[in-house]
């Protein structure tokens, strides 16, 4: 794993990212209210709550995609203003998307190769040249990349263009993707979506296999209770852009508001 | 500090001190614009009715008035001319529907819009070669539009206006009003706003997308022959106006791609502003501005209102 | 049976990474460049003159083209106006230095391009789609202008025109009226083998992968850390270097002089189709699709009189129009990747003939 590029090194178990009271509005509609709660190095966290709960707006709020108004987040001990999405990647923030945003007229391989563009650095004279150093680079990084493809059993696929692969295997590509900025911190946007029950053990596989093998801390959203009480240490609930629960599974299983919530009974 | 007096002062002295000719200017403006407006909304037609981008809008103009020009000339009745043009325009529209955008349906939009490239390039050889290539002149006597000018001598001068052009402006308006009524009171009117909004949720209900499609493009290319009638009377029908035909995307530009208020508001800022600097600013240049001052004017707004004077700003999801 | 790739393993992954990773794809590739060279030896002048040097210099701005539109996803309507200002920048430099290389000043016209195409793209981060097509309609407008009004630009000749001076490289004359045909051609060989390998090299790579990782999807290509206003920039850059050089080269060593009207928003037009009917994304498909649309006009002038037809000039520049319409139209129905996936759909069904896949 690679040093962190800005910031201190943040030991296992220490707060990796913090959100206080981040709050966030479209032209006078609330995404998110007041939200505060932190993802510690090492654990996988889920973010969890009804359709609408403002969970997708509040990761496009940690890369950097959207800004709050209000609020502010801390990142590996640094306190961030503004902050623009490629700044959030080259910190060591990776993201999947809740509809799969690959690159739909390039292949698997050169998907998850663009995936190391941020690592890949030789210069434009050079990849004019495609020799010498920018081969070199070019060959060491897909060696990297190999290594993805085997560890996501993607090995055949590496040739075809991501937007004939099934829906599933898109997945697994993004995953890769994501895996190939080396991140820190990991963002999941519903994962296991529209999958049957066979794909989603293997991508639960892949999230454990990651977590552990990799020490990449994971924050993911995902709707399958059952997935998400196996997979997380840590819970985090929003209902309406708000935090309604925070702890871990066996607490959120039992917390009154949260059952409310998704029973959906008046308040 | 010359030059700066040359750009800043002189030209608004020169306005102040000769008002005629800047009244004069402002009319010739909004006469340009009127005619970039009537171009300009037969392509909101279709944009909101289909999403398609039609860059051939321009070349249906021409199209029409040359057809139009071009069986006058082999000695028909100038209403005859007029009714068998307009049959040719629901046979292009129908054409247009079932060779282009039926097989084309669903794919990305940069694709249809290329697509009407392919339409363009199909018009300009296909009415050359029926009609030929060389300028016609709109027998304005035939089709009973009026000739000569209204001459005011106020504000120290005089201001022409040419009854043509007045006759131009109150078409069009006519034109708007009757589109507007179309739209929000008819059934088929109603269908289009539906299929705007969403194609799927139109289908759901039962709209045919194939027919709507048929009736827009009908539809603009009514607008293009009314264009046609009134641009080929002011100048000669032939395909070098597709040029400036082409000065109907910055006019889009500022109006947005689906308002109609904002084709007509749009084209009128855009003769406007090209007329009154190609007057008071274009000497300073060398002249010869309104080639490129509506595409610089748009480029710059654009920088600073991506959707446009009346579009709705686009919060970007993922 | 011939074109298989069975028996040959890759052992390391530079030879993976290679651009014709398969043995007959090379040989093939020799042959054609060998049947370039030889060429000239044909001793057919049209052939040379009127067919080969247009058709490689009109590949040359449809692979600039494509850098932009095909690989980046940038809408340009603007083309012809940058290969105006590679011309303009051309003649003036041989005009001012007379005693440089020629060569030298022909590539160093692509850099002004570089930079006229880059403040042009400088709107691409706020507009995308058709919106960035409008402003590249503002370049062309704008710089299209500039030709006709710059008096500088073409050294005050009262005709408005640029004449291209004779200049000669190692005793050997490569403009002007007195050059040979050959001499030409290999000139304008050696920039497009040299220019397409440099291109294939620059897509193959992180920057061609960055560039389409912004074309296929431009919010997800920044939340991997791809900075979006550099990379468009740079492709606008690269496009209108290469479509400065192929200006350049077009009044230099084919016309060998030119008015504005060449650089005007028809000659955008043209390469633009060039890339739809040849494939956008596709280095293969600038020349496939140059070709069509460059040789296609030639063929339809020709051909009614080896039939024995006597058709006037301007019926058949209508049927070009036509043609040229439904080609595209027809195209985009029935493969929207245009003739280089047809190529590549029929090296596949090759590989695995007799079997259907």
């Amino acid at each position: 794993m690679r040093a962190p590029t800005n910031g201190p090194d943040v030991a296992a178990g220490d707060v990796l990212l913090a959100v206080e009271n981040v709050s966030l509005s479209f032209g006078g509609v609330r995404a998110v209210s007041d939200v505060s709660f932190d993802i510690r190095k090492g654990e996988i966290r889920a973010i969890i709550g009804p359709n609408g709960a403002g969970k997708t707006s509040m990761l496009n709020v940690i890369n950097g995609f959207y800004h709050p108004q209000e609020g502010r987040i801390t990142f590996k001990g640094q306190t961030r203003p503004k902050m623009r999405p490629y700044e959030a990647a080259d910190g060591g923030i990776a993201r999947t998307f809740q509809n799969v945003a690959l690159f739909r007229g390039m292949t698997a391989l050169d998907n998850i190769m663009a995936g190391r563009s941020l690592k890949m650095n030789k210069s434009f004279f050079w990849q004019l040249l495609r020799y010498g150093p920018a081969m070199q680079e070019e060959v060491e990084h897909r060696a990297r990349v190999e290594e993805i493809i085997d560890f996501l059993k993607i090995q055949e696929i590496r040739r075809i263009p991501v937007g004939r692969l099934p829906y599933g295997l898109q997945k697994r590509v993004e995953l890769g993707r994501a895996l190939a900025m080396e991140p820190e911190l990991l963002l999941l946007d519903e994962p296991m979506a529209g999958m049957n029950l066979e794909e989603k053990e293997d991508m639960s596989r892949f999230i454990l296999d990651v977590n552990d093998h990799y020490g990449t801390t994971i924050a993911l959203i995902e709707h399958d209770m059952g997935v998400v009480m196996d997979l997380s240490d840590r819970v985090v609930v929003l209902d309406h852009g708000e935090k309604i629960a925070d702890g871990t599974p066996d607490e959120i299983k039992s917390n009154q508001a949260v059952i409310d919530a998704y029973l959906g009974v008046a308040h | 500090m010359h030059m700066l007096y040359m750009i800043f002062i002189d030209p608004f002295m020169q306005m102040a001190q000769a008002p005629d000719l800047f009244a004069q200017t402002l009319w010739d403006g909004l006469v340009a614009g009127v005619l970039y407006a009537l171009i300009a909304l037969g392509f909101v037609l279709i944009f909101k009715a289909s999403g398609v981008f039609n860059f051939a809008q321009g070349i249906m103009v021409v199209f029409a008035a040359l057809t139009l020009v071009g069986l006058h000339d082999a000695g028909l009745n100038a209403f005859l001319a007029l009714a068998l043009t307009i049959g040719v325009m629901f046979i292009l529209a129908f054409t247009v529907e079932r060779a282009v955008l039926r097989p084309l349906v669903n794919q990305p939009d940069i694709i249809l819009f290329m697509a009407t490239f392919g339409i363009t390039y199909v018009l300009i050889g296909f009415g050359e070669y029926v009609f030929g290539g060389d300028p016609k002149v709109m027998p304005t006597d035939a089709f009973y539009l009026p000739k000569g000018a209204i001459t005011y001598h106020t504000l120290g001068g005089m201001v022409q206006f040419q009854k043509l052009d007045i006759a131009a402006a109150i078409v069009a308006s006519i034109m708007v009003a009757g589109l507007a009524v179309f739209f929000s009171k008819t059934r088929i009117g109603r269908a289009l706003r539906a299929v705007a909004d969403s194609h799927e949720a139109a289908l759901s209900v039962g709209i045919s997308l194939e027919q709507i499609w048929v009736i827009v493009w009908f539809a603009a290319g009514l607008v293009a022959l009314v264009t046609g009638i009134f641009w080929g009377a002011r100048s000669d029908v032939s395909f070098a106006l597709e040029v400036i035909a082409l000065k109907a995307l910055p006019v889009l530009i500022l109006g947005g791609f689906t308002s109609v208020p904002g084709a007509i508001v749009g084209g009128l800022i855009i003769g406007l502003g090209e007329k009154l600097f190609e007057f008071y600013w274009g000497p300073l240049m060398g002249g010869g501005t309104d080639a490129w001052f509506a595409y610089v004017i748009a480029l710059v707004f654009l920088l600073f209102r991506p959707q446009g004077l009346f579009g709705e700003k686009i919060i970007e999801r993922i | 049976m011939l074109y298989r790739e069975a028996g040959q393993f890759k052992t390391d992954y530079a030879s993976d990474q290679a651009i014709f990773p398969i043995l007959q794809d090379r040989i093939g590739l020799a042959v054609i460049l060998a049947v370039a060279i030889l060429l000239p030896f044909a001793n057919n002048d049209f052939l040379t003159n009127a067919v080969m040097i247009p058709f490689m210099i009109f590949t040359l701005a449809a692979i600039g083209l494509n850098l932009l539109t095909g690989y980046t996803g940038l809408l340009s309507l603007g083309t012809g106006a940058f290969m105006g200002v590679g011309a303009y920048a051309c003649y003036k430099l041989t005009s001012i230095f007379p005693n440089v290389n020629i060569l030298i000043w022909v590539l160093c016209s692509g850099f002004f391009a570089a930079a006229v195409g880059t403040v042009f793209g400088l709107p691409s981060l706020r507009i995308k789609g058709f919106y960035l097509a409008i402003a590249t309609l503002a370049a062309q407008f704008f710089l299209e202008w500039c030709f006709i009004r710059v008096s500088w630009l073409y050294n005050y000749n009262i005709s408005g025109a640029i004449e291209v001076p004779q200049r000669t490289l190692f005793g050997i004359i490569v403009t002007g009226p007195r050059a040979t045909a050959e001499t030409r051609y290999y000139i304008v060989l050696g920039f497009l083998v040299l220019m397409t390998w440099a291109a294939s090299n620059v897509v193959h790579g992180r920057i061609g992968r960055s560039w389409m990782a912004v074309r296929d999807m431009d919010i997800a290509a920044e939340l991997m850390g791809i900075r979006l206003l550099p990379t468009k920039l740079l492709a606008f850059a690269v496009s209108s270097f290469y479509c400065g050089v192929a200006g350049a080269l077009m009044v230099f060593l084919w016309y060998g002089g030119a008015e504005p009207t060449v650089f005007n928003i028809n000659q955008s037009f043209t390469i633009l189709f060039m890339i739809i009917i040849g494939g956008l994304g596709s280095l293969l498909g600038a020349y496939l699709g140059a070709a069509l649309i460059f040789i296609l006009p030639i063929v339809l002038r020709f051909a009614p009189e080896v039939l024995g037809l006597h058709i006037h000039a301007a019926t058949v520049e209508h049927i070009t129009y036509i043609t040229t319409g439904v080609l595209i139209i027809f195209f985009l129905i029935a493969e929207p990747a245009g003739l280089a996936r047809l190529w590549q759909v029929g090296k596949q069904k090759l590989r695995v003939w007799p079997f259907p896949y």
